[in-house]
């Protein structure tokens, strides 16, 4: 792996991470409204696969897309202005945290309703087949999505028409306060691609260079005409299901444990310090720049000002007086 | 002109909005070689190939939220839903995605897809395959409802839905399809949504309708106007946005409205157009505002005589216009 691809990975998953635990600072100071899922501990996914992807590739994303949203190279000042309720954000207000999105780089939108995504991915990589642009896309869901009907629909249709399509199954253990294990009939959801004649392969979800390696075979495969592929990454959600989540379904030495041991940021950072690949110093300057970039996404959100109400009223149609 | 069928009319428009705009495409369930249940698209897999007459799994929610993918990355998608009650595992893609996209981005995005569903009853579908759901449509702001009633208006609407930038349901009455001729014009043209239509012209009462019920309306106003009464008669033609100047022009010309459709009364259509009139035009009424509309039962029984009881009639239009009339 070359040196820049790794300090681009640092990178993004660090913005994420520190744009998130901002966010979540923010959000229990009560300067954030609404409901936030964190996407703390699984950030090696979103980083790896998205930086397999053009930006005129496609993705699709859930309600815990901040780092899915990042990673595909939105801005993170009109994504915290978002979050924030400002005019100055992805959504003029509109949207806030779970429904952001950026067309301008293929991000094609985080989404309330669990599934919601699948089949948008499946129809834009159908559109990429139909134009003959060269574009894939890929469609990240949780574990909770893939016992949905939206997922069986996409995976099947998209092996029938063999579309430029990657399936990222984020496994974080938890369908918002169940175990997957408790709500899945099978161990590894990535078994589920043989029903859809389709490859399948586990990740480890927060090993990046797992995640990438695997990921490339399947983003190659889609390039090449070869059809889609389902790739279920094994990860751990840090956080609560959302941001005030009591927790009391699980122990917190569960989480301090994960925390510890298998953290994807710390696990990226032991390898390469250990291996040479990159030095501390180059660690600690992208720190600093991406505590910065953050602290400045702030104070945009901060002084940017709130819609005005008749601006409720607006964007119903193309045609304005339409409505 | 040539004179055409309700249906036909539809598959002149799917060809030629085809032939105009390559990224126009029509998916769904057996809309590619069968030609579809009802043959709207039958022709369309032989001139356009199997991937701009997409046969589909059976799969509703897929069919629209691949439309609503398609659209996203540059497509111009026509979904076809086989018949309007199977619209149901799609309704959170139409209502939660397609009518959100333009207003969520603040005008960044939209959304320009047309799902077409053959609705309504009459042809003995019973339960599954007889339902007016449009109602339940025409209460989500961002989407547009058109359901029209003549062969000149479906072609028109249909080709002004596939251009137009947001998402349209488009529903065809399938008693029409083959029941309903009249001259079409030779190539283009559009009819504008949002739009409704006087189509008799009538100074005693008013009835507004859309649809298949139009055509009753229509014929009841022929009888009665042997009773000396002349009906004016407004054809909706799209349900939203409803056309509120023309339904207050209609009502306040003759001061007494009866309002039809085959739809289920309690939170119809007929609701929203008779509240629309009672907040506007209440001062211009000699008359209290009538409803004609289908019975309050959850679906459309079977048996010939239920099924007959269920839908309206001329005759029922005709008694309740010039109980109206005589009001």
């Amino acid at each position: 792996m070359n040196k820049d691809t790794l300090l681009r990975w640092y990178r993004t998953m660090m913005r994420i991470r520190i744009f998130e635990e901002t966010v979540n600072e923010k959000f229990l100071a009560g300067e954030i409204p609404g409901f936030v899922h964190l996407y703390i501990g699984e950030e090696a996914v979103a980083t790896a696969v998205c930086s397999l992807l053009e930006e005129s590739d496609y993705i699709t994303s859930t309600h815990r897309g901040h780092g899915h949203t990042i990673a595909k190279g939105a801005d993170v000042k009109r994504m915290m202005a978002e979050l924030y309720g400002k005019r100055t954000g992805y959504c003029k207000g509109k949207g806030g945290s779970m429904h952001i999105a950026d067309f301008g780089v293929g991000m094609l939108g985080a989404n309330g309703v669990v599934g919601g995504g699948i089949n948008l991915a499946a129809g834009a990589a159908l559109a990429s087949q139909l134009l003959g642009n060269g574009r894939i896309a890929v469609s990240f869901f949780g574990d909770g999505a893939s016992n949905r009907g939206t997922f069986h629909e996409g995976l099947n249709l998209a092996s029938v028409w063999r579309l430029p399509v990657v399936f990222v199954c984020e496994n974080n253990q938890w369908s918002s306060t169940t175990p997957y294990r408790e709500s899945t009939s099978v161990e590894d959801i990535a078994v589920r691609a043989a029903a859809y004649s389709m490859p399948g392969a586990v990740a480890d979800g927060n090993d990046i260079f797992d995640v990438y390696e695997k990921a490339a075979q399947m983003t190659q495969r889609a390039r090449e005409g070869g059809g889609p592929s389902l790739l279920e990454a094994k990860t751990y959600r840090i956080k609560g299901h959302f941001v005030g989540d009591p927790e009391k379904y699980r122990k917190r030495e569960e989480v301090m444990e994960q925390l510890d041991r298998n953290d994807p940021i710390k696990r990226f950072v032991e390898r390469v310090l250990e291996e040479g690949l990159l030095t501390s110093e180059d660690l600690t300057r992208i720190d600093h720049e991406t505590l910065e970039e953050v602290s400045s996404a702030v104070a945009f959100a901060k002084e940017s000002p709130f819609p005005e109400p008749t601006e409720a009223y607006e964007d119903l149609f193309v045609e304005a007086g339409a409505q | 002109m040539a004179v055409k069928q309700y249906i036909e009319a539809i598959r002149d428009a799917l060809f030629e909005e085809m032939r105009r705009d390559e990224r126009v495409f029509v998916l769904g369930e057996d809309v590619g070689v069968r030609g579809g249940v009802f043959r709207v698209t039958d022709g369309l897999y032989a001139e356009f190939g199997e991937y701009r007459a997409l046969d589909f799994p059976l799969t509703e929610s897929a069919i629209v939220g691949v439309a609503i993918g398609a659209a996203a990355a540059g497509m111009v998608p026509i979904a076809e839903i086989q018949f309007a009650d199977f619209i149901m595992p799609a309704v959170n893609q139409i209502i939660s995605e397609a009518a959100k996209f333009h207003y969520r981005s603040n005008g960044d995005w939209n959304c320009p897809i047309v799902i077409r569903a053959p609705y309504g009853g009459g042809i003995h579908g019973a339960l599954y395959h007889s339902q007016s759901v449009e109602a339940l449509f025409t209460h989500v702001p961002g989407l547009k409802i058109v359901t029209p009633a003549t062969p000149y208006d479906a072609k028109g609407l249909l080709k002004a839905a596939i251009r137009d930038p947001d998402p349209v349901l488009f529903f065809e009455h399938k008693k029409l399809y083959r029941s309903i001729k009249a001259e079409v014009p030779e190539g283009d043209y559009t009819v504008p949504i949002g739009r409704a239509a006087v189509v008799r012209e009538g100074t005693d009462l008013t009835v507004i309708s859309y649809g298949y019920t139009l055509h009753l309306a229509l014929e009841a106003a022929g009888e009665l106007a042997k009773q000396g009464f002349e009906a004016e008669v407004l054809d909706l033609r799209t349900l939203r946005p409803l056309d509120e100047s023309a339904i207050l022009a209609a009502a306040r010309k003759t001061g007494k409205v009866l309002i039809v459709h085959e739809d289920n009364k309690v939170c119809g259509v007929g609701a929203e157009v008779s509240a629309m009139i009672a907040e506007h035009a209440l001062f211009d009424l000699d008359a209290p505002i009538r409803r004609l509309a289908g019975p309050e039962v959850p679906a459309m029984p079977f048996s010939p005589t239920l099924e007959k009881a269920y839908m309206l009639t001329a005759q029922k239009v005709y008694d309740a216009m010039l109980e109206l009339a005589r009001f």
